[in-house]
């Protein structure tokens, strides 16, 4: 088992990662899984998170920026308490998802990919996220809203402002 | 495998089974485009277009994956697969600028020959193309990210070919890139860089001007150079590398290094040294004028005429007034055999003394000796050519860092455990990365070469492996030399053996005797015909006793028993660390490039051209004989070959009893006695037509010309006698193994004085200080701190 020592993650994450290294045929096949619970526990997949997951599963740091520069929700840079992620493809974009893109713009006063000025909410524009039946759907961290307008959007705005949203991992 | 009979084009072809249909084209003459297909690495189909119909398939496919089977039947150009090659070439130019008239690629870029006939300028695409900024990875590799175009040749290159993984892909569809191994976030200007070998093979692979080289880009243009390929002046590997020349005031200057035409024995590789570290030869403290002390003990530049006529005339006051074994030599492992050869004859015949020795890298004369007289299992020669580390089925390593010290060893050895499944077993006292590569390793105790020797006769599971292998080719590092060498070509009978070696020219100098105790092709200086005839040549008998070897020449010196010194392209005071006091009453001639640290203790300095200067050949260190072509031109410089002659000339010799040459000597029918009857009394250039005519060559009409002592060479050093003109001529190389028998005897408790170079991919003796490139790869390198050695499986 490849422990390391003084890892950068929380003893969890850094026990998992130990089991993770161990259970598939070739060792590689942990570096999805790691850098998705890497985010979790960073909030983003750090320098320092690479390196640690290179030495843990015997790549080089190239490896695995290679892969993680591959997915779009893998990210590198730190953002807001909230990340909404709106889905604009085909079904929301039907059912009004750029009208709610476009509200949260204006209510948060961010673009795509930034983040407010109190660390509170970032935005991004995300491909389907597998909601269509219930289109327009937004994603915020892992937790999912439906059937959205621009209203019942501030609502759910609201209630993570006022910390009565769901923080789900 | 079995071949099989297919179609292209309405040809009848036949290829073994399993041969890809892009390479069984080729060999037939036909060329399909390719862009990601690159012989010798992996597979990547990325590129679609090498697609070729065939017949019964649904759709167009690629040539570069599919293999050739019986009765298949293909169609390489139609109508329909230019129309789908133009339609891939529109995606590709989608956001290539297509820059050509600023692009380095110019001029030899697949996809502008691809563009131009496909025609495919034009495009659907009406996005605005994405620019991005040139940016600069290390001194040497540049990288124009609009120009890639996703072929991967330069990941697989890297990867496979190198072993370095110093480039990946990141991002994803249209934005992916090339990214090196040093990310932005983790270098010092914030800028992406490479930390690797700095070999430039992902440059070479690259079919089109994304990546490009430090030292060449925007220079100039591939049609306004000249290309000569001629062999690196390095290691002792013996790559042959295309210099690019272009006419400049002072004569003519290298631009560029690489490997044009791969007719090497290097095929697809070249290290850093070999495409890059030409640029000594156009350094600004290149000596351009003779040198000569004057009475205030400064050196000042004088004429030619005064410089050679003062040390000519020196040297043979010297030598009539204190004996010819006053007088010491040393020759060097970068100028041609024919000049080493010549400057051994020079010690030997006119002044003659065997006062002379070279800075030795590796023990060929131990090699020599002990390969004599001894066959491999099928009967042949024991000396290992670099070809045999390419395909032999095993190759056993015995110390030597060959990654560092001989890059195209290494690359030869990784390739054939690559593509052939070699087995390479590897004995060391470090944890050399070819361990990657190796079955197995015996981890060797430093200095502890002799005990690994002796653990061969035992048996452990290292060497049943090794012993059971029944063609092995074994590589050894100057580790070993003497007795300890001696005795480990006896412990594996019948393997093939090889010294690795360093600089260019090593094993020539030790093949054309520029040592102190045996004659060229390591013939015994006493009672050996070469013996005698040097006898008749010299004004006066050569002695038959070895003379001082590099170490006793300066030991003479402090004690003052030498009263001159005669360097040519060599550094011994800083290689061997002497103490410059040493030379204090010696008359010390140098020919040089620069003013070295022997240089500037000299009586006389002759600057000197370099191995890319001047004609001739050199042998590398697994005695593979190549020719070197004169690339460069530099005013006020002479090639040591002449600067011998006119110094013999000086010195008072008949000049053509050291270089035969010339036609009132005799030349073809011009007078009845062609020297057979006076026998050994003839004269050299007597002899030397006898044997021209024989072998239907011309005489040489000039002193100067290099390839009049080629031809004694060919008379008189065994193993080169054997040497095929034609083949050498066509810039083939071909293996020369000494004499089988006759060569000098060594004592077991020989030493031999062998200095190794150390060094590495990024130094090359005394030239790293004059190469400015080296010097920024060396920063550069400096600053960067990746991990190599993680496997990347
Ligand atoms: S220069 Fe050589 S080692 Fe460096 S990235 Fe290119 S191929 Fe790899
Ligand atoms: S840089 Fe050159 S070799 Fe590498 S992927 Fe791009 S086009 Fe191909
Ligand atoms: S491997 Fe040796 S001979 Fe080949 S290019 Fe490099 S230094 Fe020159
Ligand atoms: S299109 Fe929005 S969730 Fe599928
Ligand atoms: S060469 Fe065949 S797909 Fe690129």
């Amino acid at each position: 088992m490849s422990t390391i020592p003084n890892s950068i993650f929380t003893p969890a994450t850094a026990a998992r990662f130990d089991k993770l290294a161990t259970i598939y045929p070739v060792k590689r096949s942990a570096l999805v899984p790691m850098l998705l619970y890497a985010q979790d526990d960073l909030g983003y997949v750090s320098d320092a998170a690479i390196s640690e997951i290179a030495k843990r599963l015997d790549l080089l740091e190239l490896d695995v920026r290679n892969v993680l520069s591959y997915y779009s929700m893998l990210r590198t840079a730190p953002v807001g308490k909230y990340n909404v992620q709106v889905c604009t493809n085909i079904s929301c974009m039907l059912r009004g998802g750029f009208e709610l893109l476009d509200h949260c713009k204006k209510t948060l006063h961010i673009g795509h990919k930034e983040t407010t000025a109190d660390g509170m909410f970032s935005l991004e524009e995300v491909e389907c996220i597998g909601a269509c039946c219930w289109a327009p759907a937004v994603q915020v961290n892992y937790d999912f809203h439906e059937d959205l307008t621009p209203a019942k959007m501030d609502a759910v705005l609201a209630d993570y402002r006022e910390g009565r949203g769901k923080d789900v991992k | 495998m079995p071949d099989v009979n297919f179609i292209v084009d309405g040809k009848k072809l036949t290829a073994p089974a399993g041969t890809l249909l892009i390479d069984a084209c080729k060999s037939a003459g036909i060329e399909i485009p390719a862009f990601c297909y690159y012989p010798g690495l992996s597979l990547q189909a990325a590129c679609r277009m090498c697609v070729v119909r065939i017949e019964k398939a649904p759709k167009l496919g690629t040539a570069c994956t599919t293999t050739v089977a019986e009765g298949m039947n293909v169609t390489t150009e139609s109508p329909e697969i230019a129309q789908a090659r133009k339609a891939t070439l529109q995606l590709l130019l989608g956001n290539h600028p297509l820059d050509c008239p600023v692009c380095d690629a110019g001029g030899e870029c697949e996809l502008q020959d691809m563009t131009f006939k496909y025609g495919a300028a034009d495009s659907f695409y009406a996005e605005p193309k994405n620019h991005r900024e040139e940016q600069k990875w290390s001194p040497v590799v540049y990288f124009d990210r609009p120009r890639c175009i996703l072929c991967y040749r330069c990941v697989r290159m890297c990867g496979e070919g190198m072993d370095i993984f110093a480039l990946g892909v990141q991002n994803r569809g249209s934005s992916s890139i090339i990214a090196p191994n040093v990310a932005p976030s983790e270098s010092p200007d914030h800028m992406a860089a490479l930390d690797c070998e700095q070999c430039g093979m992902c440059i070479d692979a690259c079919p089109v001007g994304a990546l490009t080289s430090g030292t060449y880009r925007y220079k100039t243009r591939p049609w306004e150079m000249n290309h000569v390929a001629t062999v690196c002046t390095h290691c002792g590997d013996g790559c042959k590398t295309t210099l690019g020349v272009r006419s400049v005031n002072e004569g003519s200057e290298i631009v560029r290094g690489d490997n044009r035409d791969k007719s090497g024995m290097n095929g697809d590789f070249l290290c850093n040294k070999g495409r890059y570290a030409f640029d000594f030869a156009n350094n600004i403290e290149r000596l351009s004028s003779p040198l000569v002390r004057q009475s205030d003990g400064k050196l000042k530049p004088v004429s030619w005429e005064e410089a050679l006529t003062f040390a000519g005339k020196k040297l043979r006051e010297l030598r009539d007034a204190k004996g010819a074994n006053s007088i010491g030599v040393i020759g060097s492992n970068r100028t041609t055999n024919e000049e080493s050869y010549l400057l051994q004859k020079f010690a030997r015949t006119v002044i003659g003394t065997n006062n002379i020795d070279h800075h030795r890298t590796a023990d060929f004369v131990t090699l020599a000796t002990a390969l004599q007289g001894t066959t491999t299992a099928d009967g042949k020669p024991r000396f290992a050519s670099q070809r045999c580390v390419e395909k032999s089925p095993a190759i056993l390593l015995i110390g030597g860092d060959p990654t560092n010290e001989a890059p195209l060893t290494a690359w030869n050895i990784r390739t054939n455990v690559r593509l052939n499944k070699a087995r390479l077993y590897v004995a060391n006292h470090q944890d050399i990365k070819l361990k990657r590569q190796a079955k197995a390793f015996a981890p060797v105790a430093e200095f502890g070469y002799a005990a690994f020797i002796d653990s061969l006769a035992s048996a452990n599971d290292f060497s049943t492996a090794v012993k059971a292998e029944e063609k092995l080719v074994v590589v050894v590092g100057n580790e070993l030399r003497g007795g300890e060498l001696a005795k480990l070509i006896a412990a594996l009978p019948h393997a093939k053996f090889a010294l690795l070696a360093d600089y260019a020219n090593s094993r020539g100098a030790s093949d054309m005797g520029v040592l102190p105790d045996v004659l060229p092709g390591y013939q015994s200086l006493k009672g050996s015909t070469l013996a005698s005839e040097y006898g008749a040549a010299g004004q006066s008998q050569v002695a038959d006793a070895p003379g001082l070897d590099l170490l006793g020449m300066f030991d003479a010196a402090s004690a003052g028993h030498l009263s001159a010194l005669y360097v040519v392209g060599s550094n011994p005071i800083k290689r061997f660390g002497i103490d410059a006091s040493a030379l204090k009453n010696t008359f010390v001639i140098v020919q040089d490039m620069f003013l070295t640290e022997t240089a500037v203790l000299a009586d006389v300095v002759f600057p000197a051209a370099n191995l890319y200067e001047k004609a001739g050949s050199v042998t590398n260190s697994y005695g593979d004989l190549q020719l070197v072509a004169k690339a460069a031109d530099k005013a006020g410089v002479r090639s040591d070959f002449e600067l011998i002659v006119r110094l013999a000339d000086k010195f008072g010799h008949d000049v053509k009893t050291l270089v035969p040459f010339g036609k009132g000597l005799r030349a073809a029918g011009m007078s009845g006695d062609m020297g057979q009857t006076r026998g050994a009394q003839s004269g050299e250039a007597d002899r030397h037509s006898v044997w021209l005519t024989a072998n239907n060559l011309e005489p040489k009409l000039s002193p100067f010309d290099p390839f009049a002592i080629l031809d004694e060479i060919q008379r008189v050093v065994p193993g080169y006698d054997k040497l095929l003109r034609l083949q050498l001529l066509s810039g083939n190389d071909q293996h020369i193994a000494p004499a089988a028998s006759g060569l000098v005897q060594i004592q077991t408790g020989r030493k031999d004085l062998v200095l190794p170079a150390a060094d590495t991919l990024f130094t090359s003796g005394s030239l790293t200080r004059f190469s400015p490139m080296l010097q920024d790869v060396q920063r550069h390198q400096a600053s960067e701190h990746t991990d190599h050695l993680a496997s990347a499986d």
